[in-house]
């Protein structure tokens, strides 16, 4: 039995340990109801932007942009938004495992891909995993900004524009609970069921300066809002993750003081039977 | 009771106004624009400037929009603002520092993978030394 000041020490130390997870896990809650404000925040936007798109497609159905023609596949690519930081659980390695798998079905195929990564641990999976990283974005912070996104998006577009890539999807956590996060891989461009077909009055509008330019725009800025959206997503997702993960460590925590204490209490009872029995049996001898 | 038109600002980050106005002002890259109810439908780029909302009651609303687009159909008016600055060059610029960063980090790959053989190594040599003086030990018993 191990001594009792080590047992002591032991507790002490993992008290601390779950006087940590235990703040860890309130700063979580609190981060996340912000995470998911700001997430439900994005969403006028894009749906207003797809309305406009919705109506445009319809004025001008024989104009089809690039980012919404199909096209014969050889190469594509992923955009992966991951956390820039761990102790979120199984978060991350849940994401690149459902990712891993879709890329080999697609080396399978023939097929050969290219990333781009958002957060540090996307970027850390890349380097173990291999595989050619176009372009990266890191610590975006608890309050990403659209800013922050804009080049790497482009990087993205510009490849597929220019036929490199023939298609791009996009890899992160949907938030469906505080409790689940289901690891999401989704095609991104071409811009897939953009044309609403029940729109029950539609009309053209003036153009200025013409139509081209104006789609242009707003396609590239359609993309990065979705993108922006599955970023502010799965930050959500990770504050909610993380509180899970701190919630669940604190009460192991609990647990193993339970059991140290226990333990504890029975090396102190047999330490003091011991002495008592070797005063009684010294006491004999006199 | 004078017209209204219904009036949506949003940006990518949050909704930034939503309510009636008599009349709104907007920075087009044509021109300024100003877009009274029932005006034709109209689709446009916004230039960086301030997008005026003539609420009625003799107060004028001012936003900044570094940018964006503009919808306008009969009773409706939206601005998809931008919070950023855009500008061809910029975005080139943003995309080229993205790219460098997934470069270096790339290349910083080559320095972990020799940082984790280094301590491999590392640990080997001590490992040896370990085991030498150990033959030295019993060498003097």
């Amino acid at each position: 039995m191990a001594g009792a000041k080590e047992i002591r020490t032991k507790i002490a130390s993992i008290k601390n340990t779950q006087k940590i997870t235990s703040a860890m896990e309130m700063v979580a809650a609190a981060k996340m109801r912000k995470a998911q404000d700001r997430k439900d925040a994005t969403r006028p936007y894009a749906d207003k932007m797809r309305n406009v798109i919705g109506h445009l497609y319809h004025a001008h159905p024989e104009y089809t942009h690039t980012f919404m023609k199909e096209r014969d596949i050889s190469r594509v690519g992923y955009i992966v938004i991951s956390s820039d930081r761990g102790l979120c659980g199984g978060l991350n390695s849940n994401l690149f495992r459902k990712l891993s798998k879709d890329i080999r079905a697609q080396q399978e195929a023939g097929i050969q891909v290219d990333f781009c990564t958002i957060g540090s641990k996307a970027l850390g999976f890349f380097k173990r995993f291999g595989g050619k990283v176009l372009a990266q974005a890191t610590h975006l912070g608890d309050a990403p900004h659209i800013e922050q996104l804009i080049g790497t998006v482009k990087v993205m577009l510009d490849a597929y524009e220019k036929g490199e890539i023939d298609r791009i999807y996009i890899a992160y956590n949907a938030f469906v609970n505080t409790m689940t996060q289901a690891p999401t891989v989704e095609q991104l461009v071409p811009i897939a069921g953009s044309t609403e077909k029940e729109l029950k009055h539609h009309w053209d509008y003036i153009y200025e300066p013409d139509a081209k330019e104006v789609l242009d725009g707003l396609l590239t800025r359609y993309i990065e809002s979705l993108v922006y959206q599955s970023v502010v997503e799965n930050g959500a997702c990770e504050q909610s993750a993380r509180m899970v993960a701190m919630k669940s460590a604190t009460d192991n925590a609990g647990d193993l003081i339970d059991e140290l204490q226990l333990v504890y209490n029975k090396a102190r009872q047999a330490a003091i039977t011991q002495e008592i029995s070797e005063i009684v049996a010294g006491a004999a001898a006199v | 009771m004078a017209m209204t038109i219904h009036v949506d600002i949003v940006s990518a980050e949050g909704a930034i106004h939503s309510g009636q106005a008599e009349m709104v002002y907007a920075p087009g890259v044509m021109g300024e624009l100003g877009i009274a109810p029932r005006h034709t439908p109209l689709v446009t780029r916004l230039k960086p400037g301030d997008v005026r909302v003539d609420t009625g009651k003799g107060e004028m609303e001012h936003f900044y929009v570094s940018g964006g687009i503009l919808e306008v159909q009969p009773h409706l008016v939206t601005v998809l603002a931008d919070t950023a600055i855009r500008a061809k060059d910029i975005d080139e610029a943003a995309a080229i520092e993205a790219k460098r960063r997934a470069e270096d980090a790339l290349a910083g790959q080559k320095e972990e993978f020799e940082y984790a053989k280094a301590q491999a190594e590392l640990a080997e040599a001590v490992a040896q030394l370990r085991a030498i003086e150990k033959l030295r030990k019993i060498k003097k018993s």
